[in-house]
């Protein structure tokens, strides 16, 4: 029922003597179409939080179910199959800087093949439009600014229809302006699309997108706090 | 309660959570499969897009396969213009079984067999003629300078028709002259212009040996890496050229069979006959007795093929850093892609795309060039280098196996591509 449930989650990097534990006993759920917010300290866990949920790392211990599917124990291709279900947004655009904005979408939907070539390239344009970036679907990241690129990154996330959207700290490289812009037009858009989105971020001037915001601090949810 | 729940996800995300219900059970691919040409056509043009995109790079890379395809098309290009012209000689004799003493390892020193072994072959009815071939290499005075140098003298009866040369027949009522001879115009240049000679005096007087001998017209066989230039001449002449040799020896006995007579029976009742002082051997055994000497009692052909391996390595050096260097600098990019679902499987068919582009597009200018450089070495080698339909597969197969080779090696690098890291 709910995209993202997790209990007893604990995760430590390293072995033996230098065994660094940086998750404990972490317990969270986030709902349909909520948008949460992860805020602490640098060092608490909560960017290792994320690339569990997003099944870029193996889990150690607890469990940890999103969209449906246990991850504890999970193999490496259920994995990869379920981050096709999820949008990711970067603290850099992380954009291909060979294609162009439209490509750099379309790219999200190359592993469904069964879509055609021209399906896709409308669908991505139709998303750039979204963001309103209709009119540069053929510039290349270079041609952009800084929002435009990271805008260009919410619509890749967003055009494959995903089932949850991660991102960690989507605005840190941007100007107050362009980052406040970034954050509305990513939760208007989950919001309609009824995506939920857990976003790790620093930045206290997007905290207002947030229908709940979470505080970790050494590998602990400490504070739950509804905004 | 989850196993209820799950279907109610489909509404939010119909297209991505539909595959997703089955999952307990890792459904193989399943639906979501993509096409097999997509599969493939799809990591290919988006390896040919990055590759595109960084001019540089690409041209350094195609000159490297270029130089590669070069240097192989040449290792191998001489080795096979070697044993071609290594075996020209023989190869142009036109009989169908020949006599040779079984310790001579190349024709251009040859052991003397028995001269009587000729017409010991004639007692079988199907041997219709029995051609003894004398060969050896004497000096010859360039006409025009002075200057001596060896050359191959093939000596035999030039009317019997056993042996076959350009512009021969032609010349060969003129050889039964005494101290008559033949001249190869294709022998390298350092024997003197004999052919524009020729053209202005008409038969003219050179030394050959110790002795004067009368150049009556020219016939066209080419050098060799054992021969730089080539006489014919009669039986006789040859005797009075090379003096001391014993006359009832000889050095390769060539027979021509009847019309329709079975060689392979004629070789086995041959061996029965003749006394084991010679091997007798067929034209096509003949030929590869004289090449299996270049290959394997001369280094020659091993340091070709040993300089095609070495041409083939560096390529493949020169592809790797290519394409390492390419992943290396897309890295996050790399990584972004494993993020949002692509396999690592994907990533791999990406970079064996971009190495066998540029298979293709540095082997298509080095195939080019290597034309044009065969005509121009073989205008200052006078050996015979053409390009071979054989040659040109091998050496794209050799190419396109450097880089498939060179973006295995690449590949490795891909596992730092770790999406854990970009968060």
């Amino acid at each position: 029922m709910d995209p993202i449930v997790i209990s007893g989650l604990s995760y430590a990097y390293g072995e033996g003597e230098l065994r660094r534990p940086v998750l404990r006993d972490v317990a969270l759920t986030v709902h349909a179409g909520e948008v949460v917010l992860l805020t602490g300290p640098s060092g608490s866990g909560k960017t290792t939080l994320l690339t569990l949920i997003g099944a870029l790392r193996a889990m150690q211990e607890g469990s940890c179910r999103v969209l449906g599917q246990e991850l504890l124990g999970a193999s490496e291709r259920e994995r990869v199959r379920l981050r096709r279900s999820i949008g990711f947004i970067f603290q850099n655009h992380n954009l291909l800087g060979f294609l162009t904005a439209r490509q750099n979408v379309a790219m999200a939907l190359e592993l469904e093949a069964a879509l055609p070539e021209r399906e896709r390239l409308a669908r991505a344009g139709a998303m750039l439009a979204a963001v309103g970036l209709a009119g540069h679907e053929d510039k290349l990241p270079a041609q952009l600014s800084g929002g435009q690129r990271q805008r260009v990154a919410i619509a890749r996330a967003l055009v494959g229809g995903p089932g949850l959207v991660l991102a960690d700290e989507p605005t840190a490289a941007l100007d107050k302006a362009s980052g406040a812009e970034v954050a509305h037009l990513l939760r208007d858009l989950a919001k309609s699309r009824g995506v939920p989105i857990l976003m790790v971020t620093h930045d206290p001037r997007i905290l207002d997108i947030a229908d709940r915001v979470v505080a970790m601090e050494d590998g602990r949810i400490v504070e739950a706090e509804a905004a | 309660m989850n196993v209820l729940a799950r279907p109610r996800l489909l509404p939010r995300a119909p297209a991505r959570t539909g595959e997703m219900a089955p999952a307990p059970p890792p459904a193989p691919a399943g639906p979501a499969s993509p096409g097999r040409v997509a599969r493939l056509i799809l990591p290919a043009r988006l390896a040919w897009r990055q590759l595109r995109a960084e001019r540089a790079r690409l041209f350094s890379a195609m000159a490297g396969v270029m130089f590669a395809a070069v240097l192989v098309f040449m290792q191998l290009g001489f080795r096979a213009a070697l044993f071609d012209s290594a075996t020209r000689l023989l190869a142009a004799m036109e009989a169908e079984l020949f006599l040779m003493n079984p310790l001579t390892t190349a024709s251009f020193r040859p052991e003397p067999l028995p001269r009587i072994r000729a017409h010991q072959a004639l007692a079988l009815p199907e041997v219709a003629q029995a051609v003894p071939v004398y060969l050896a290499q004497t000096t010859w005075r360039n006409p025009e300078d002075g200057s001596r140098r060896a050359i191959q003298m093939i000596g035999f009866d030039v009317e019997a028709g056993a042996m076959s040369f350009e512009g021969l027949s032609a010349i060969a009522p003129a050889l039964r002259r005494v101290d008559a001879v033949g001249f190869d115009h294709r022998s390298r240049p350092e024997f003197g212009d004999v052919a524009r000679l020729f053209a202005e005096r008409g038969p003219f007087e050179v030394q050959v040996g110790n002795r004067m001998v009368e150049v009556v017209g020219l016939v066209s066989i080419g050098p060799s890496f054992g021969a730089d230039g080539n006489l014919v001449m009669s039986e006789v002449n040859f005797r009075r050229i090379v003096r001391g040799r014993q006359a009832s020896n000889t050095d390769l006995v060539a027979l021509r069979l009847a019309p329709g007579a079975d060689v392979a029976a004629a070789q086995r009742r041959l061996r029965a006959l003749l006394p084991p002082d010679v091997a007798v051997l067929t034209h096509a055994e003949l030929v590869a007795h004289e090449r299996r000497y270049w290959e394997t009692a001369t280094p020659i052909g091993f340091i070709f093929a040993f300089g095609s391996i070495m041409g083939l390595i560096v390529g493949m050096v020169i592809v790797y850093q290519i394409l390492f260097s390419d992943i290396a600098s897309h890295l996050r990019e790399y990584a972004t892609l494993k993020a949002i679902g692509y396999s690592d499987g994907y990533l791999a068919r990406v970079v064996m795309s971009a190495a066998l582009i540029l298979a293709v597009i540095g082997f298509l200018p080095g195939a080019a060039l290597s034309v044009w450089l065969y005509d121009l070495v073989a205008g200052a080698t006078f050996l015979p280098l053409r390009m071979t339909t054989e040659r040109t597969a091998l050496v794209f197969a050799l190419i396109f196996g450097m880089c498939a080779a060179a973006g295995l090696l690449a590949m490795r690098k891909l596992r730092d591509a770790d999406p854990a890291d970009m968060f």
